[in-house]
C-alpha cells in the first residue's frame, strides 16, 4: 500500500522546493538526446554544434529538458502528483560543464469545479544564477489519503 | 505538404492536418531510458505493484509524449514522413518568412499513455498574428496544437506551439 507522501492541504503559495544541482557532462547530453530519440547533431556532435550551430558545445535538447522538469516536480509530489499542464519558454542553451540548478515556488492552490486539488507553480533551471528554461506548472495532488488524482477521467479531469 | 500563404490563413484555422501513427508502439525500455537519463526514481516506471495500485497498470512519463512520434534515424522502406510541426514549416514557406523561433511550448495532459499503446497525432492550426515587429525582426505569431490521441481515440495530450516567423531587420551580417 502507497500512501500520498504530499496533500494538496499542506501546500502553500509561496512555499519552495528543495533545490537540484545536477553537474551536466557530455553523457548528460548524449544520455538525454538519445532518450527523446533526438538524432540532431547539435546534441551529439561538437564539430558540428561549433561549427554549424556557432554554439560553444553540444546543448541538452527540450524534450530531454521537459523530463528534467517533470523528474523535479514529483521529486516533490511523489507518484500521486499527476501533471495537469506546463509551459516551457526557452532563454538559454546547458553545455557540458554547467552545473544546472533547479528551483521552484508554489504560486497559487485550489480545487476545480470536479473536486480535483491542483498546485501551480514556477520552476526555472539555471546555470550561474542565469535562468536558461523557466517553466510554469499545474500538478493535482490527493486532498487526503484516500484520493487519487490518477483515478479521474473524462468529465472529472479538466486539466 | 503545402505551403500556407496570407489568403490560405482563414481556410487552414482549426483545420486537422498531417494525422500521422507512430512508427512504433509506446515501449517499456523507451521509458527506462528516458527515466534514467534524468535519473526519475518514480516508482511508478520501476514498480509494478505501484504502478498497478496508483495508476492501474504501467504508464509513460506524460511529458515523453512527443518522443512516440520522433522517427527511427534509418529504417527501410520509410515513406518521407512529414516534419514534426510541418503546419510551422508551411506558414514559414507560405509567408515568406525565413526565419523563426519558438518562443513558449504548452502540454496539457489527459489520459495516461501506457506501454503497447499506437498514438495518432495530428495538427492544428490555431491563430496567426497582425505583422508585428521585434527585436529580432518583422514577421507574425503563430500558434499550432498538436494533439495525440491512443488506439481508442482517447485524447491523451495537447501540446500548443507558439511560433514567430520574420525576416531580419536592415543589413544581415553573417548567417
Amino acid at each position: 500500500m502507497t500512501t500520498p507522501t504530499l496533500l494538496q492541504g499542506s501546500v502553500s503559495v509561496g512555499d519552495t522546493l528543495p533545490e537540484l544541482a545536477y553537474p551536466v557532462t557530455a553523457t548528460t547530453i548524449v544520455l538525454g538526446a538519445l532518450a527523446a530519440r533526438d538524432w540532431r547533431p547539435m546534441h551529439h556532435d561538437k564539430d558540428f554544434a561549433v561549427n554549424r550551430n556557432g554554439t560553444r558545445d553540444i546543448f541538452l535538447n527540450t524534450p530531454n529538458l521537459a523530463a528534467w522538469f517533470e523528474r523535479y516536480l514529483t521529486d516533490w509530489t511523489g507518484p500521486y502528483g499527476r501533471l495537469r499542464r506546463v509551459t516551457f519558454r526557452m532563454h538559454g542553451s546547458i553545455f557540458p560543464g554547467d552545473t544546472m540548478v533547479f528551483r521552484g515556488t508554489v504560486t497559487d492552490t485550489g480545487v476545480d469545479d470536479t473536486g480535483c486539488g491542483w498546485a501551480a507553480l514556477d520552476i526555472a533551471v539555471s546555470v550561474d544564477g542565469d535562468p536558461k528554461t523557466t517553466c510554469t506548472a499545474t500538478v493535482a495532488l490527493p486532498l487526503d489519503a484516500e484520493d487519487n488524482p490518477w483515478a479521474r477521467s473524462g468529465d472529472r479531469w479538466t486539466p | 505538404m503545402s505551403a500556407i500563404g496570407i489568403d490560405d490563413i482563414q481556410g487552414a484555422l482549426g483545420v486537422s492536418q498531417y494525422e500521422e501513427v507512430g512508427e512504433f508502439p509506446v515501449e517499456q525500455g523507451y521509458i527506462w531510458t528516458t527515466c534514467s537519463s534524468v535519473e526519475n526514481g518514480n516508482p511508478l516506471f520501476w514498480d509494478p505493484d505501484v504502478a498497478e495500485e496508483i495508476t492501474g497498470g504501467p504508464i509513460a512519463p506524460p511529458t515523453m509524449v512527443s518522443v512516440w512520434f520522433r522517427p527511427h534515424h534509418w529504417a527501410p522502406d520509410r515513406s518521407t514522413p512529414g516534419l514534426p510541426l510541418q503546419v510551422h514549416f508551411d506558414l514559414k514557406e507560405g509567408l515568406g518568412l525565413p526565419e523563426a523561433v519558438m518562443s513558449d511550448n504548452t502540454i496539457v495532459f489527459y489520459e495516461p499513455v501506457r506501454p503497447g499503446d499506437r498514438l495518432t497525432t495530428r495538427q492544428i492550426l490555431k491563430s496567426v498574428s497582425d505583422e508585428k515587429t521585434t527585436k529580432l525582426g518583422t514577421g507574425r505569431f503563430w500558434v499550432i496544437d498538436v494533439e495525440y490521441r491512443n488506439q481508442r481515440g482517447d485524447l491523451v495530450a495537447v501540446e500548443s506551439y507558439t511560433g514567430f516567423g520574420y525576416r531580419r531587420a536592415g543589413e544581415e551580417v553573417g548567417a
